[in-house]
């Protein structure tokens, strides 16, 4: 059996899947339950300075996609509205109770040194593992120059980091927020400021609908909304492309990473420890089907994983990240052709409709015999996958590649490059 | 002596067997299901719909929540589709073609977002079609079944006036007096046909029969044309002695009485019932004497379960109603005793190379205490032909060209009583439609 336990940063926990800080690790009980149902460890929902903030009622909204819920889901919950004392006893207590699970404490205080080096020294208390800085929640707290406000400027992150490093014998793991142009940039910062570690992506600003009835964002309080901190399924591309820059950016020097955006079972999971993470955190689908999604998790991943031959998630970890590249380093030699099964092919006809009226005109209509009959035109089809995406049947059209007896050559080589090296 | 009687079930046990056995989809399954729809280009389902309703377009408007937009796409095509969707064997017209039928054995069910989309549109009490600008023509239609009825409206629609005459007390043709009640509570024939009079420019008169009261002559002098949407008129005989003793019914009969007797408890149905016939009339005659309270009910057919025109649907859904289906018999004598049936005597039946089918010689009997014919119905020619001699017919029914045009100018013919027709709500529907259109040409003309 594959070995799942990982050393993250120092922080050691007997499989990869936490939970990431948000509601369902908000309070002790919460916690315990999640550890009873097997997680491998939990990052506390973001302690704050007293008094506590106060939330407002009507705090989630949802995308819906055919009838499948919270594809996306989005929230304006702000950091715990408890107090700091009885997050700290309990945190203590889970810890005490559940030594070999990593329990690490989100925080968020202000922008000075005094309350962040006062804060670490109360959780450094509770025996917690470690701290992940909260610097990326877009909504509610950055308006109070926390949160997202502080993430969006690499200074800052920077500057934080390296207090918390100087106040702090923990391991330090700063929490980035997709809202910025360049992700490279905030964790290029946080690796200045000495971090042990990065996570994310934090939730993307947005609105996830309107409802047209009252005519207001929502989530929807008393009539009106503000943007809100979207996650969910959908945001996993997102984090995906973002965990994958910071894993290639040797400037990043392969500071260690925990991944979080839309991680709903074992094979999302493997996706971003391919993408180079040593963790991955999950809040929607727990939010959406309870903790017992983890035992998914666990056994999924160790069956791959066993199937595969890796022993530990080492093994595996980062090794999709060689072969992520800049456009300009594609092969322009490739060529694919689509090709239709015609014994799956159940003649919905989508492959043509989308091929005639969004691309290139690749796929004929007929009826053969009276049944309906789809084509490729090899000479007109530019192997753009689209035919195969819309496709309803599984293998039904693959793509082939033709062997064109051509050699590797990128666009850098190509001498259709007005600026290529071959052009000049 | 024969056992025959009512009440043998209690009234709820009736209420409950005769009630709605497609309960409609909500809102949110409606949804889902409508979502299941891969949205074809070239859909073979629309192609396999005889009234050419666009299936994708309108189950595309219930995923988005455009349901008016979803019945309108229906209603276009089929006037009658509310009675269509609970009514029409789609495991042989769309939901058969559907796409993931092919793929998955569980093709998009059509027939019940179709019944979502337009249940929405009569639960509204609108009437989405306007009239054309009054033409002033008069149209005569005989008949008030979907045929009739589906002519009407689309004249009304071309800014007609359609005057409809009607031989039974109710109009909606077999949709009230024969559909099984489980496929249309709710009175919902009645409601339908009060939906499609709302257009207005239509008016019924109900009892008055082609050749009885009024004459295919005169509707011709009096109307600028007529279009004959009468159905079947009588029932095919089996040919056998004793036919009309004690205990013997037509099928189509028996459905029309149940149709109209608001308590079921008041009918009398047999301890032991046989069916003979192979098609829809007999699977529903079958299930309705089985949700009576009948004990044992056959349908005894002459040929193997493929060759029955009842759906292979169908004769699961009587199947699992506990009616039993003996196949390769095929009646040779009514039994009686005391002037009553008391069985019938079968023939064992082969098929020879020639696809002819022989008697073996073998026989059982089946005992008996009321017996169902359902094999078929004959169109009965009398009140056109008599009346207006010139009225061509074509195997047994009216002959019409390609433009549901009969030999006589001005008169048009559709439906179960035109030669061809394959004896469907949804054909009828579609005969009245492009007669309606066909008439409205030659009224350009004229």
């Amino acid at each position: 059996m594959a070995d799942l336990s990982y050393n993250f940063a120092g922080i050691k926990s007997p499989n990869p899947f936490w939970l990431a800080s948000a509601p369902p690790t908000d309070k002790e009980y919460n916690v315990v339950r999640a550890f009873e149902a097997g997680w491998g460890g939990v990052v506390w929902k973001t302690l704050g300075e007293d008094p506590p903030v106060v939330n407002v009622s009507s705090r989630y909204g949802a995308v819906q996609l055919n009838g499948q819920r919270m594809m996306g889901f989005s929230n304006i919950e702000l950091i715990t509205d408890r107090p700091l004392d009885v997050n700290l006893q309990e945190i203590a207590r889970v810890k005490k109770n559940w030594p070999d699970r990593a329990v690490v404490v989100s925080l968020m205080v202000p922008c000075e040194e005094e309350p962040w080096r006062k804060i670490l020294k109360k959780v450094e208390d509770t025996g917690a593992d470690g701290v992940e800085l909260n610097f990326g929640c877009p909504h509610g707290m950055s308006e109070r120059g926390m949160g997202s406000a502080v993430g969006q400027v690499p200074e800052y992150v920077e500057m934080v980091t390296r207090w918390c490093k100087e106040h702090s014998d923990m391991p330090v793991i700063v929490k980035l927020t997709p809202n910025i142009t360049d992700i490279r940039t905030a964790a290029r910062a946080a690796v200045r400021g000495g971090a042990d570690a990065v996570s994310l992506i934090n939730t993307i600003n947005s609105i996830v609908s309107v409802d047209l009835d009252q005519m207001a964002p929502t989530p929807i309080v008393d009539g009106k909304g503000a943007h809100a901190g979207y996650c969910g399924p959908a945001v996993k591309p997102i984090a995906l492309n973002m965990v994958a820059e910071i894993a290639r950016d040797p400037e990043c020097k392969g500071i260690p990473v925990s991944g979080i955006g839309g991680i709903a079972n074992w094979r999302d999971g493997a996706e971003f420890m391919a993408l180079g993470c040593g963790t991955v955190q999950v809040c929607t689908a727990a939010m959406h089907y309870g903790f017992r999604i983890v035992d998914d998790m666990i056994t999924g991943l160790s069956n791959w994983m066993d199937e595969k031959g890796y022993k530990s998630i080492d093994d595996f970890r980062s090794m999709a990240v060689p072969n992520v590249a800049n456009w300009n380093e594609l092969n322009m030699n490739y060529d694919i052709k689509a090709l239709i099964n015609q014994d799956l092919c159940i003649k919905c006809g989508l492959c043509h409709i989308a091929c005639e009226d969004t691309s290139h005109q690749a796929i004929t209509t007929a009826r053969v015999d009276g049944a309906r009959r789809y084509e490729v035109i090899d000479k007109e089809c530019v192997g753009c996958n689209l035919c195969m995406l819309a496709c309803p049947v599984d293998d039904c059209i693959t793509m082939v590649e033709v062997d064109n007896g051509k050699p590797y050559m990128n666009w850098n080589q190509d001498p259709r490059n007005p600026f290529s090296t071959a052009a000049e | 002596m024969s056992d025959i009687a009512a009440g043998r079930l209690s009234g709820e046990e009736l209420a409950e067997n005769f009630a709605d056995i497609h309960p409609p989809l909500d809102a949110r399954t409606a949804h889902i299901e409508a979502s299941r729809c891969y949205f074809c280009y070239d859909a073979p389902c629309m192609e396999a719909c005889p009234t050419g309703i666009d299936i994708p377009s309108f189950i595309r408007k219930i995923a988005t929540g455009n349901v008016r937009g979803s019945a309108i796409d229906i209603l276009e095509e089929n006037i009658m589709g509310g009675a269509c969707a609970r009514v029409c064997p789609t495991e042989v017209l769309c939901e058969g073609a559907c796409v993931r039928t092919a793929q998955e054995g569980k093709p998009v069910t059509i027939g019940a977002l179709q019944r979502f989309a337009t249940d929405d549109m009569m639960a509204r009490g609108e009437q989405p079609f306007e009239r054309a600008d009054a033409t002033g023509r008069k149209v005569a239609i005989i008949g008030a079944g979907p045929a009739g009825l589906a002519a009407a409206h689309r004249l009304a629609q071309l800014g007609h006036e359609c005057e409809v005459f009607e031989a039974l007390p109710k109009s909606g043709g077999l949709n009230e007096y024969g559909i099984a009640d489980y496929k249309v509570v709710d009175d919902f024939a009645q409601k339908e046909v009060r939906f499609i009079l709302g257009i207005g420019g239509i008016t019924v008169q109900n009892g008055k029969a082609l050749g009885r009261d009024i004459q295919l002559g005169d509707l011709r002098n009096r109307y600028d044309a007529v279009f004959i949407g009468g159905g079947l008129g009588a029932v095919q005989a089996l040919g056998l002695e004793g036919e009309r003793i004690e205990g013997v019914f037509n099928a189509v009969d028996y459905i029309a009485d149940l149709r109209q007797t608001k308590d079921k408890g008041t009918l009398a149905i047999g301890r032991r019932v046989v069916v003979i016939g192979g098609g829809s009339t007999a699977i529903d005659i079958a299930v309705k004497s089985k949700r009576l309270g009948a004990e044992d009910v056959t349908i005894v057919y002459r040929r193997g379960a493929e060759a029955m025109s009842a759906t292979a649907k169908e004769q699961e859904f009587a199947q699992v109603n506990g009616v039993k289906i003996k196949h390769w018999m095929r009646p040779a004598a009514i039994l009686s005793d005391g002037g009553a049936v008391s069985g019938i005597e079968f023939e064992y039946t082969k098929q020879g190379a020639d696809g002819k089918l022989t008697g073996t010689g073998e026989k059982a009997r089946l005992a008996a205490d009321m017996v169902f014919k359902a094999i078929g119905q004959v169109f009965v020619p009398d009140p056109v032909s008599g009346t207006a001699a010139q009225l061509e017919l074509k195997n047994g029914r009216i002959a019409v060209d390609d433009s549901y045009a009969t030999s006589l100018e001005g008169v048009y013919a559709g439906g179960d009583c035109i030669d061809g027709n394959i004896g469907l709500t949804v054909a009828a529907v579609q005969d009245g439609k492009l007669a309606a259109h066909a008439i409205n040409d030659y009224l350009a003309k004229k």
